[in-house]
């Protein structure tokens, strides 16, 4: 499909400004790794400080590159199947809030004013610019979301009885959960905490405040996740050779997690007071019921990939596990998204062990955490992310990609990287070594009274892994810019990798439209969440001045 | 529905639904035959936020353990083999982390909160306690013990 010269400069920005940003990203993630297993031994390097990279790796990593990513993959795909462009001025005021709230939080960030983590417990308090930059992020993403739910309004009024396209109703569910699950973390953000940080309130409920984060928090990551899955359901099975093995397995996938991505937040509170075990409970098994979409997805695509190689000539139980393209260098997106999915495998599998109630007391904020979500996030997530954005940069400027034989095997490098990384701290949070920790300055320190040698294998191997990750990371970051100074050389269009359905079942109508879906997910939002917050507000004390990283004394009373 | 969903994958579903039965089952079998739970729920009272050791009797303590930065107080905590201990926790500040790995003990330490769980040390031995969140620039020094029928130190 032609599209105008202001949307490819629109998409180009959306995609480039992350990837630039990314470098400060990696950057910092390679930095933990050999903080953590003790190389370094102090609270900084290069005049940065360990907990200013940890917050700006997770800041940058986890909600700039993937809310710029998530915008700009849902205005190619809806303009590619509404074969229309998105409104040009919304579009571009979208990418102004975003840019210029991305740029304030850099700036508190870069300038150690804000090293309070990407999940901003209060009553640390940073700096206003940090929270008001993450709450303009977050309403620029909605304004291309109104405008793509117009469209779709328009679309279906002139198309009452075709099928959505898969990849539409992805992108639309998708923004919902991200709508509705931002309403929380932009109340805690705009109520509680920007008018506490600017000094107006005094103090601030801790726990309401968490509480309104979780809301948010697991729920940010399926709005993560479905961009990869669109791509699973809609892209990998032509790239595989083969078609999708159901249309409507999908279709049944997406509108579960639409009614299970957010009410599932309480079990990142396990380990919290003010709630009770109850209402834990309660959302740890809707937490299983998330887990379903999961199970449909990792069935579907299993049967789609075998179907693909058996038309290549694949035989017996496993064969066509062989017969793939996985290092076809022209067709490098297959390796970015099988990757992924490998990952996902024990990424999923660990995600269910967390939300298994008592077992999270073993693994609640240990570095089985970041073990666990670097399969994921850092898994299908960041591959989808960064295979998808050569792939459309490369369609939209017309130029061929900068050392093709190096992208293909990026991906893989990456997961082997991952896969030893996150070995080393899975190992690590089962024997109680902390998340989040600057760990050299004191349990990797043999010459300090917390050494813990036990830790020494575990962080060792994080390090191994986190080495192979930064050079896949880097060769990456190389292999997209390098791409950009090569000559055009063929005609630019938007085009994206269409699945065929095996089984292309006829329109259900329940399967193609919003609102009964809409209904229920409020439903059980209320009854999962309407007691969660009854438990905050009657079983919390006193609300807590604000403090700075560096001072056990509060804010106030330092000024005075 | 019959004609759209086909044989494999209505296997697959039974499937998917016996293993989920399993992992629910697991929890609760769990939960009632070794009697591990998550914490409990309290609500507010300013009696918890003044750190101490109560013995109640021979077997059972009640410890009051606040969390601040960078210290947990009390820093020490002595009870002999087979004691069941009480844990309530605040924080004095910013949230704090409170972990013994060894005893799968895991809470979270928030100012305006009590937090709640029980555990049975019955073996002697040095229990550490580990912040696990982030607290400011000193996290990585927070420290803490619980010692189970050693020499005491005081």
């Amino acid at each position: 499909m032609q599209v105008s010269k202001s949307f490819k400069r629109l998409i180009f920005w959306e995609l480039s400004i992350p990837v630039a940003l990314l470098t400060l990203g990696i950057y910092h993630g390679l930095m933990q790794t050999i903080y953590r297993a003790g190389v370094l031994k102090q609270a900084a390097f290069a005049k940065l400080d360990y907990y200013q990279g940890l917050t700006l790796h997770g800041v940058i990593n986890a909600i700039v590159l993937t809310t710029f990513f998530a915008v700009a993959f849902g205005h190619a795909t809806i303009a590619f199947y509404f074969k229309k462009e998105p409104n040009r001025k919304v579009a571009w005021f979208s990418f102004a809030l975003m840019t210029t709230g991305t740029v304030m939080a850099a700036w508190a960030m870069l300038a150690g004013k804000a090293s309070v983590l990407y999940t901003f417990y209060p009553p640390l308090k940073g700096h206003p610019l940090f929270y008001l930059g993450a709450a303009l992020l977050i309403v620029g993403s909605w304004v291309s979301f109104f405008d793509w739910s117009r469209m779709y309004v328009k679309w279906k009024n002139e198309n009452p009885n075709t099928k959505t396209p898969l990849a539409v109703i992805g992108t639309l569910i998708n923004f919902t959960i991200w709508f509705v699950c931002t309403l929380a973390v932009a109340y805690e953000v705009l109520v509680l905490l920007l008018p506490w940080s600017l000094g107006w309130t005094p103090t601030v409920n801790v726990t309401l405040a968490r509480t309104l984060f979780w809301f948010f928090g697991h729920a940010l990551v399926y709005f993560w996740l479905l961009p990869a899955y669109i791509m699973f359901y809609t892209m990998l099975p032509k790239l595989a050779g083969g078609k999708l093995y159901s249309d409507l397995a999908g279709r049944i996938a997406l509108f579960l997690f639409l009614l299970f991505s957010v009410p599932v937040g309480v079990h990142h509170q396990y380990s919290d007071p003010s709630i009770t075990q109850g209402i834990k409970f309660f959302q740890g098994m809707l937490t299983f019921g998330v887990t379903i979409p999961s199970f449909i997805t990792a069935f579907t695509l299993a049967a789609s990939l075998e179907y693909a190689a058996r038309r290549r000539g694949s035989k017996g139980w496993f064969g066509w596990m062989k017969k793939l393209p996985y290092l076809d260098a022209d067709n490098y997106l297959f390796a970015y998204l099988i990757s992924g999915l490998i990952l996902f495998i024990f990424g999923g599998l660990t995600g269910i062990v967390n939300a298994s109630y008592q077992l999270n007391n073993v693994v609640h904020n240990t570095s089985w955490m970041p073990g666990h979500f670097h399969m994921t996030v850092a898994g299908p997530v960041f591959l989808s992310i960064i295979g998808m954005s050569t792939y459309l940069y490369t369609k939209l400027s017309g130029r061929k990609i900068f050392m093709p034989k190096v992208n293909v095997i990026i991906p893989y490098m990456w997961t082997i990287g991952v896969l030893i990384f996150s070995t080393g701290l899975m190992w690590g949070g089962l024997i109680g070594e902390p998340r989040r920790t600057n760990l050299g300055m004191t349990y990797l320190n043999p010459d300090h009274e917390l050494f813990r040698p036990d830790w020494v294998p575990t962080t060792t191997l994080a390090l191994i892994g986190g080495i192979i990750m930064f050079i896949a990371g880097t060769l990456y970051i190389v292999v997209f810019f390098g791409t950009m100074v090569r000559k055009k050389q063929h005609a630019a269009a938007l085009e994206l990798p269409v699945s065929d359905a095996y089984h292309d079942e006829k329109r259900i109508p329940l399967f193609d439209k919003f609102k009964p879906w809409l209904v229920v997910m409020a439903i059980i939002l209320v009854v999962a969440y309407v007691p969660a917050f009854l438990n905050v507000k009657n079983n919390t004390g006193p609300k807590a001045p604000g403090f700075t990283p560096d001072n056990p004394v509060p804010i106030e009373s330092t000024k005075k | 529905m019959a004609a759209i969903i086909d044989k494999i994958e209505k296997r697959i579903i039974i499937a998917t639904g016996f293993l989920l039965a399993l992992f629910i089952f697991s929890i609760l079998y769990a939960r009632d035959k070794y009697r591990t739970d998550i914490p409990e729920c309290l609500p507010y009272d300013k009696a918890y936020t003044e750190p101490k050791v109560n013995k109640i009797d021979e077997k059972t303590y009640q410890v009051f353990g606040v969390a601040q930065m960078w210290m947990f107080q009390p820093a020490e905590i002595n009870v002999p083999v087979g004691s069941e201990v009480d844990f309530f926790l605040t924080s004095k500040d910013v949230v704090h982390g409170f972990n013994i790995a060894q005893k799968n003990v895991n809470m979270m330490a928030i100012y305006g909160s009590i937090n709640k769980t029980t555990v049975r040390f019955d073996k002697p031995g040095v229990y550490d306690i580990v912040c696990h969140e982030y607290c400011g620039s000193g996290h990585q020094n927070m420290k803490a013990q619980v010692i189970v029928n050693y020499p005491q130190s005081k």
